[in-house]
């Protein structure tokens, strides 16, 4: 790793944009976050108020970079709140990210998961393949990224909505899992709300699958000294945050199960 | 020819290595620690137990800084009670446990020792000296009286190797390491991180939350090097080497200056788990091209050959 990448930087905001309900991305030019591989995260730091992992959304678009970033907390909402010139604090990128696989994989995001998928699907689209994606979120106002991945995929893009206000009604996980029945896919690639991933992990491993998830700890070092986002003998931080089948296979009895508080007391994954 | 062994006897403690990770570098949980342990280390020691669960500061909690890191995590733990199984399935794993431990007073340390000793860890590291606790918990470290008394304090409690970590904070760190030893300690760990700060000089502010924070890794090395040397001289028991070692050339700095073991953290960061394999396979290339049998031989020998000097000019100053 790279030491320029680990240090403190700040960058000026060149534009904020509305994505959708409660989600907008904050665009920057930053010289360490055009290296980023898709599926690594930025430490972003709003002095007074905290510093959190974020996944990068979009990598080097005419050399600049986004978070997208869901107004979930004070930290968040604060994020959002944010306007073109105001300063973040930033380190990394950070992480394993995703390893390109596959000729023919199915995306499943739910939530603010296509955050970190959105620069996998355009890498893998320049080198010529087309995933399926299933892009799941509770209500159609609450869609991600839905006309920038159509836009790439067309008609390879499901949509899902748990409350059936926009495509397919239900999970999109329980999609997932018929996909997987219907068709014969070679990699899955999941990010999204735990519980929804361990069932797509789950529904892989019935169809002997390759998975890659992407999971979320309380991360306070980045840099896999403190251990706080540990799950089982792994640091989501460094070793993460992009689990494979292996991986996932030994930290089944946590994954979509327990996490670590900021004490490092177990506690239920509630969604 | 057979291997050398890298075992060491340190306080009553046998190790199969030398070397433990740092106290609060990977000892939230027993599958990391456990990985600590297969990575090569000799024990493992777990991140400071205090008597309640605590979150430690809000981030941001560590800062990189050219040879090394800035952090200020606030030592954050579940407490004691919570502990007592993760060491328990520690020692279901096979690993040797070192449990660091610190209280808000002198109750508290010996309460949180005697949980812990119970909970069936193999020795204890008194934790005097987090440079990051200080207007809540005060620096215990830099008062050789309370030093003394804590130590005294909690030996009765526990019957386990007592090591007590110091911090390098201090005019006179001789002095607090005889104190401890006054007190009853089995060895004395050199040392904690160097106080330090970084400032983000856009938002012209602190970076770390808690404003100051423990500079470690590289950077310090030399620092806490000298610690050593000077606890070396001024104790009897062993010391435990801590501060910046990332190389096996490292390791064998301490060792020459008196530690009998290490603890390694911040190359971690850089190194990955990695470093404690590297270490022990440098130690025992060392080992065998210097014709030493075993790691003891070269604990403090580079006292021994400043007394050849000094002896050396002393008989020349006779001459003159």
């Amino acid at each position: 790793m790279h030491i320029k990448s680990e240090k403190n930087r700040t960058v000026e905001l060149t534009d904020v944009v509305s994505e959708c309900r409660d989600v907008s991305s904050l665009i920057f030019r930053d010289e360490e976050t055009r290296g980023a591989k898709p599926g690594q995260y930025l430490m972003v730091w709003l002095p007074g108020v905290d510093e959190v992992p974020m996944s990068v959304s979009a990598i080097d678009m005419d050399g600049l970079s986004r978070i997208t970033v869901r107004g979930v907390g004070e930290m968040t909402f604060k994020l959002n709140s944010l306007s073109t010139g105001d300063r973040v604090g930033l380190r990394g990128p950070f992480g394993n990210g995703y390893t390109v696989q596959g000729d023919k994989p199915l995306f499943v995001a739910g939530g603010s998961g296509a955050a970190s998928l959105m620069p996998l699907v355009e890498e893998m689209h320049r080198q010529g393949t087309t995933p399926t994606f299933v892009l799941g979120a509770r209500s159609a106002d609450m869609l991600l990224f839905a006309d920038r991945l159509e836009e790439t995929l067309g008609e390879n893009l499901i949509v899902s909505t748990d409350d059936g206000s926009r495509g397919y009604s239900g999970y999109a996980s329980g999609y997932a899992a018929m996909l997987m029945e219907e068709d014969a896919f070679d990699m899955v690639y999941t990010c999204g709300p735990e519980l929804m991933m361990a069932k797509v992990y789950q529904s892989a491993r019935g169809h002997g699958l390759p998975i890659q998830a992407s999971l979320e700890r309380y991360v306070k070092c980045a840099v896999g000294l403190c251990g706080n986002c540990a799950i089982g003998p792994y640091r989501v931080c460094k070793d993460g945050p992009v689990f494979d089948a292996d991986m996932l296979s030994e930290v089944r009895s946590e994954f979509g199960v327990s996490q670590m508080d900021a004490s490092g007391r177990l506690i239920r994954v509630e969604h | 020819m057979s291997k050398i062994s890298l075992a060491v006897e340190v306080a009553g403690l046998r190790l199969r290595s030398p070397l433990m990770n740092a106290a609060g570098v990977l000892g939230m949980s027993p599958p990391i620690l456990k990985r600590v342990y297969d990575s090569g280390a000799g024990a493992v020691v777990t991140k400071s137990i205090g008597p309640a669960p605590r979150t430690g500061h809000p981030n941001p909690t560590l800062v990189r800084v050219s040879c090394g890191a800035l952090n200020a995590m606030g030592l954050p733990n579940p407490g004691a009670e919570y502990f007592v199984d993760e060491i328990k399935a520690l020692k279901e794993m096979g690993v040797p446990v070192v449990a660091s431990f610190f209280g808000g007073s002198v109750e508290e340390f010996a309460e949180v020792a005697s949980t812990l000793s119970k909970a069936g860890a193999d020795a204890l590291e008194l934790n005097a000296s987090c440079p990051n606790v200080q207007e809540e918990l005060g620096m215990l470290a830099s008062d050789a009286g309370n030093v003394e008394k804590v130590t005294a304090t909690v030996r009765e409690e526990t019957r386990l190797p007592l090591f007590v970590k110091l911090s390098p904070n201090v005019t006179d760190i001789k002095e607090i390491a005889m104190a401890a030893e006054r007190g009853g300690a089995d060895a004395i760990t050199a040392v904690n991180t160097l106080k330090g700060m970084a400032i983000d000089i856009n938002f012209k502010r602190p970076i770390l939350t808690n404003t100051t924070g423990g500079l470690s890794g590289p950077a310090v090395k030399p620092v806490a090097l000298r610690c050593v040397w000077e606890v070396a001289e001024a104790v009897d028991i062993p010391v435990i080497g801590c501060g910046g070692v990332t190389t096996w050339e490292d390791a064998i700095e301490y060792l020459l200056a008196g530690a009998s073991a290490l603890e390694i953290g911040t190359a971690v960061m850089t190194h990955g788990f990695e470093v404690y394999g590297q270490v022990n396979e440098g130690i025992r290339r060392y080992l065998e091209m210097n014709g030493f049998s075993g790691i003891k031989e070269v604990v403090g020998l580079a006292h021994q050959i400043g007394e050849e000097q000094d002896s050396r000019a002393d008989r020349c100053s006779i001459r003159v």
